[in-house]
């Protein structure tokens, strides 16, 4: 098994889209390829599983390596765990929905499914590399393509939207790679170069590790929207086309938190304690200022965008709070905000693309004129509130009790501070619930719309499916997490953290 | 026995019926869809029935003593710390079963009803659905085994009321009264989720079983991990009881979160009956009686409990004299007698009277139920008829509407108190309960039972009494109607003989309780009398009723607007949490953070405008700088050669 595959469909599939001229075979041929990043991903969990690093902490399984420039510690390392799976899965079927939702893209389609892929290799390639330097090629290979597909795509103010995302991600990358190189000339073990491994066995004395940690955390934590480096969100996200959005919010996010996790968190772990009741308290703020925010928007694509604020928010918090139960919430926050913010953009779009308005007061009784869209936008919303059963109180949960297990008042108050968001949640989602699909309607020409197209539909069922799966059967994905999550604990514990 | 299959499919048919008739049921179910619905409750009616049958007759009693059975435990959740983790399992223990056999009964009531009720409105396969997704969700609550399992089958049932109250969805006032209710009920669940957290962390586990045995031994480390922690003063025990209390308190619309329960009473009538009166709203009485032996323990969250209860109880029931819509009194007379239902558990303290005031409470709830979704069922008849819920629209309904008059009026002699129906032998249980432990408060219920007499008889009189208005129609609705009300009315007459502390004490054993009838007199004396005030002022439409009100003034105007605790809210929500918190965060990081981005993406532009002139592309222009530069160098290397 190479991992590799998971850079050489999505690649294969971007350069065969140029190839051809027909906008039904550009969009069959994307959906195929992402249907096969899909079968591979869950082909490959499956092989995972029946193997011993399953339940290995630390152990990386299909580990393949090939020279790059391995004169400068450069090698093209590849490995996966649970948490990474899990992030390959969900970016799997991010993909498969965006590449649903887009079908009616007719403006300059090749390009546009070329991007698509393009994005997508690099949100794999991100998670399963286990070389710092490949890494950071690849988070930057996630985020030119967002320039274009919002600058090209986009809507509203998109140019001055395009513009800010790329300058804050490149400006974030630029401090992660102040970090990276602090890591590979601070190391002791000199043969370690970018492995991340071998970092991980000799970590940086603790005054390098207290310099370079805020560059890689801010830097990762940029792009999942860490207060207050979040604006690029909102405009970002209202700008883009929805597979965009979906990409962005539901993948490139969770890139940062990944490498908050993976690189800041698990080669800094003196640091990441030190640093700790910081990373809260930023984290609280966003996670409670963000859901106030989103109380105030009127535009359906602000307030999703404004929500995730809010739910990243918990994967940092978890991340911040450094016990085992808070990390893992984090990890499954991380999947479960995936896959409910893609649905929401989701429906956003399909609404969008009937109502031609993203303005809440504007729309009204929907759910008579398109039920099943109306449903799914229902069930997004009931997901983002956390309601048992579907993915968000999952991992909401998990926060909650990871960070109590943390005595002491700040991280008390902290907790519920982050907590009482799920109120003013309830109080958005249902505002946004009550004047978009219940309520009289507002347009009689409401009534004329066609409800979802197959395509729109199977994009809300993969969707829905994976958000099942995760909030009815919490135990298997937290089974697969668990090892990967407790060797960061290992490391934190093993640095006198907590 | 086996009590796991058996309890599964109590949930799953439920379950299953919210499925099938949730996707398949608009297209392929539209005539079905009523009959799948109730076939289906009617099978986990007799399972329960059976269940019952089998838990208090064959199984459940080990020596005298009731024994929780718990059929099936399977971790779902593991936290990793401790113990901790979320369980799904099935607990049959008496009150669990008691609960069984009331949420199925009345669901199937409903079920039956609503054939008629919601006949040739739209979405009946949706609206069937959604009330399978409450007895399943309710059901869940019941069984459950963990305090994290409850809380997800709390935040369900929370979930399923907010769609069956806007149901009707186009009607604006529907969509505000969903809203409220969900987010009133959250409000309080953030203090019952954190009560959980301060449980479950310092006493290592969320299990019922655990919690119970850990916590009434003082010596385990449960207790002690319990003891050693605190916050301002007070123990972490009383801490994660009143806030676990809290919890109840939202779901059981207590004071002062009751707001949303009068609201509620927009969505259709059944669903009040079911969730809004016998089921839902009790809930947190329920939680609060399965966690009984810890808030024993704290003689502070017992008075918090009590207190909430009666005052609750006594405020309910002045509002409800003076409402004119009669869902609304119904609501209002539900918050009432759970109130009763509340303190009855919080005056249940130590020693003799403990096993009194829980099965008291419990035996309210019991009957509660019956007479209770009798009495909406039959206001939901009589709004069907006259297509209104306003009192004043109503009259003389008595001739029009028989069998609903001789049921309503049987649900209203029971909730009064009068022997002997079902009413009389469970409030007078909380009344002997509340007299044994805390006079005042017996006092109070003492006059709130008046109270309740009277303003209930004011709108039995109002609907059935007074003078005839005009209606076109005289059809008492269908058999699917008719049925529901005489059962239930055949339950209000019958549930109060049910010998319920054989059943359902709090040590599991069975105990005997007493009627005293000199304790009697008082409370049926105050009834009779309420009830004859009532019949002397709206018997007969006349002004003694107008004057009554305005000789009472303001207070009465205060009690008419429900003590203006709609427009606190208003004023909380609106003034405070939306203006003066959630327009600046809007505000500060539109102009102050993205500002910032911004502000540093200008200077950017603006430092390059002011350089980009050095850019000039003239050569002598270069060179004078190059020489200019050279000159500096040179001065300045020859300043330093020299010192």
């Amino acid at each position: 098994m190479n991992l590799n595959l998971f850079l050489l469909i999505p690649g294969l599939t971007a350069v065969a889209v140029l190839l051809l001229r027909q906008q039904s075979q550009v969009r069959m041929l994307a959906l195929a390829g992402s249907v096969v990043q899909l079968v591979l991903a869950i082909w490959v969990t499956a092989q995972f599983l029946a193997l011993p690093q399953a339940t290995t902490p630390g152990a990386m399984a299909f580990v393949s390596e090939y020279s790059w420039y391995p004169s400068l510690g450069i090698v093209h390392t590849t490995g996966v765990d649970g948490v990474s799976l899990s992030m390959i899965l969900l970016t799997a079927v991010v993909v498969l929905a965006g590449v649903l939702v887009s079908w009616k893209v007719t403006d300059r389609f090749q390009s546009f499914f070329f991007l698509l892929m393009l994005l997508s290799m690099g949100a794999y390639g991100f998670f399963i590399a286990q070389n710092l330097f490949v890494m950071f090629f690849f988070l930057e290979l996630a985020v030119i393509p967002k320039f274009l597909l919002i600058g090209l795509w986009g809507s509203g103010k998109r140019e001055y939207s395009a513009t800010k995302l790329v300058l804050m991600l490149m400006g974030a990358s630029a401090l992660v790679f102040v970090g990276l190189a602090g890591l590979y000339y601070g190391q002791s073990d000199a043969s370690a170069g970018f492995n991340m491994q071998a970092l991980a066995a000799s970590p940086l004395p603790l005054a390098s590790q207290l310099f370079f940690f805020p560059f890689a955390f801010i830097g990762f934590g940029v792009f999942t929207a860490l207060f207050p480096f979040h604006t690029w969100v909102p405009d970002g996200h209202s700008s883009a086309p929805t597979a965009a959005s979906m990409f962005l919010a539901g993948i490139s996010m969770k890139l940062g938190g990944y490498g908050a996790l993976r690189v800041a968190t698990f080669l800094m772990p003196e640091a990441a304690a030190y640093y700790s009741p910081w990373i809260v308290l930023l984290a609280a703020i966003a996670i409670l200022y963000g859901s106030f925010a989103t109380m105030m928007q009127t535009d359906l694509k602000y307030i999703n965008a404004y929500s995730s604020v809010s739910h990243t928010g918990f994967v940092l918090f978890g991340i911040g709070m450094l016990t085992k139960t808070s990390l893992q919430g984090a990890v499954l926050q991380m999947v479960s905000h995936g896959l409910m913010t893609a649905l929401f953009f989701a429906v956003i779009g399909m609404l969008y693309e009937r109502t031609h308005t993203r303005q809440v007061e504007k729309m009204g009784g929907l759910l008579k004129a398109v039920p099943f869209i109306s449903t799914v936008f229902v069930i997004a919303g009931l997901t983002s509130l956390g309601l048992p059963g579907f993915s968000g109180f999952v991992s909401e949960m998990m926060v909650f009790v990871g960070s109590w297990e943390r005595s002491g008042i700040f991280y008390r108050v902290a907790t519920v501070a982050a907590a009482a968001s799920i109120v003013v949640t309830a109080v958005y989602i249902l505002r946004a619930v009550g004047s978009v699909i219940m309520g009289p309607v507002q347009h009689e020409a409401y009534l004329q719309f066609e409800d979802a197209t197959w395509t729109e539909k199977l994009a809300a069922v993969v969707l829905i499916a994976a958000i099942l799966f995760i909030g009815l059967a919490p135990f298997v994905m937290n089974g697969w997490i668990e090892p990967g999550v407790q060797s960061v604990f290992q490391q934190v514990s093993a640095a006198g953290g907590r | 026995m086996n009590y796991a299959q058996f309890a599964a499919f109590i949930l799953l048919l439920p379950l299953l019926s919210f499925v099938v008739l949730g996707i398949w049921g608009r297209r392929y179910l539209s005539k079905l869809a009523p009959w799948f619905g109730t076939a289906s409750m009617a099978a986990v009616c007799a399972l329960s029935l059976y269940a019952a049958f089998r838990y208090f007759f064959v199984d459940g009693s080990v020596g005298g003593v009731f024994q929780p059975i718990i059929a099936m435990q399977v971790p779902w959740l593991e936290f990793g710390y401790k113990n901790l983790s979320i369980d799904l399992g099935l607990l049959l223990d008496p009150i669990s079963v008691m609960m069984l056999v009331v949420i199925s009964v009345v669901s199937l009531m409903v079920h039956l009803f609503s054939m008629g009720y919601m006949k040739g409105e739209d979405r009946v396969p949706t609206y069937y659905a959604f009330l399978s997704l409450f007895s399943f969700s309710m059901l869940g609550l019941v069984l459950s085994v963990n305090l994290f399992q409850i809380y997800i089958f709390w935040e369900l049932v929370g979930a399923s009321s907010f769609l069956l109250i806007g149901f009707f969805f186009t009607k604006p006032s529907a969509v505000a009264a969903s809203k409220k209710a969900f987010i009133v009920t959250r409000f309080a669940d953030l203090f019952f989720l954190i009560g959980i957290l301060i449980m479950g962390i310092q006493a290592g586990s969320f299990d019922f079983g655990v919690l119970l045995q850990q916590l009434t031994n003082p010596a385990s480390e449960a207790s002690v991990a319990m003891a050693s922690a605190g916050f301002l003063g007070l123990s972490a025990l009383t801490w994660a009881l009143v806030l676990i209390f809290i919890g109840g308190a939202g779901k059981s619309a207590m004071l002062p979160l009751h707001i949303w329960l009068p609201d509620a009473m927009e969505g259709p009538t059944p669903v009040s009956a079911l969730i809004h009166a016998a089921t839902m709203v009790v809930a947190g009485v329920y939680l609060v009686a399965r966690l009984f032996p810890v808030f024993q323990l704290d003689a502070l969250a017992m008075q918090v409990v009590t207190w909430v209860g009666a005052s609750s109880a006594l405020f309910a029931a002045v509002i409800a004299c003076t409402q004119t819509d009669i869902k609304r009194v119904l609501a209002y007379s539900t918050m009432s007698q759970i109130g009763y239902m509340m303190f009855s558990l919080g005056v249940g303290g130590q020693g003799e009277t403990a096993a009194l005031g829980y099965t008291a409470s419990m035996f309210h709830l019991f009957t509660h139920a019956f007479f209770k979704s009798l009495l909406f069922l039959g206001a939901g008849a009589v709004i069907h008829f006259v297509h209104s819920n306003d009192m004043r629209d109503m009259g003389g309904l008595r001739r029009l509407m028989p069998l609903t008059h001789i049921s309503f009026l049987i649900g209203c002699l029971a909730i009064a108190g009068v022997p002997p129906f079902a009413g009389f032998f469970s409030k007078e249980e909380i009344l002997l309960a509340a007299w044994q432990s805390n006079k005042l408060v017996y006092y109070l219920a003492l006059f709130t039972a008046a109270l309740t007499a009277f303003y209930m008889f004011r709108l039995y009189f109002m609907i059935f009494w007074q003078a005839d208005k005009q209606y076109h129609h005289h059809s008492e609705g269908t058999l699917s109607m008719k049925l529901p009300l005489l059962l239930l009315a055949l339950l209000s007459i019958s549930a109060g003989f049910v010998p319920f502390s054989q059943f359902v004490s709090a040590d599991g054993r069975a105990t005997a309780t007493h009627m005293h009838w000199q304790f009697s007199i008082a409370p049926v004396v105050l009834v009779i009398l309420g009830i004859g005030l009532a019949a002397w002022l709206y018997r007969q439409q006349n002004d003694k009723p107008a004057k009554l009100a305005a000789s009472l003034g303001s207070f009465y105007k205060g009690a008419y607007r429900k003590f203006y605790f709609d427009e606190l809210y208003l004023f909380v929500t609106h003034r405070i949490l939306f203006k003066m918190i959630g327009k600046p965060a809007a505000w500060a990081d539109k102009q102050l953070v993205d500002g910032a981005v911004n502000a540093s993406g200008d200077a950017t532009l603006a430092a390059a405008q002011a350089i980009k002139g050095w850019q000039s592309g003239k050569v002598q222009q270069y060179l004078l700088v190059f020489l200019l530069a050279v000159l500096l160098l040179a001065a300045v290397l020859l300043f330093f050669w020299l010192v």
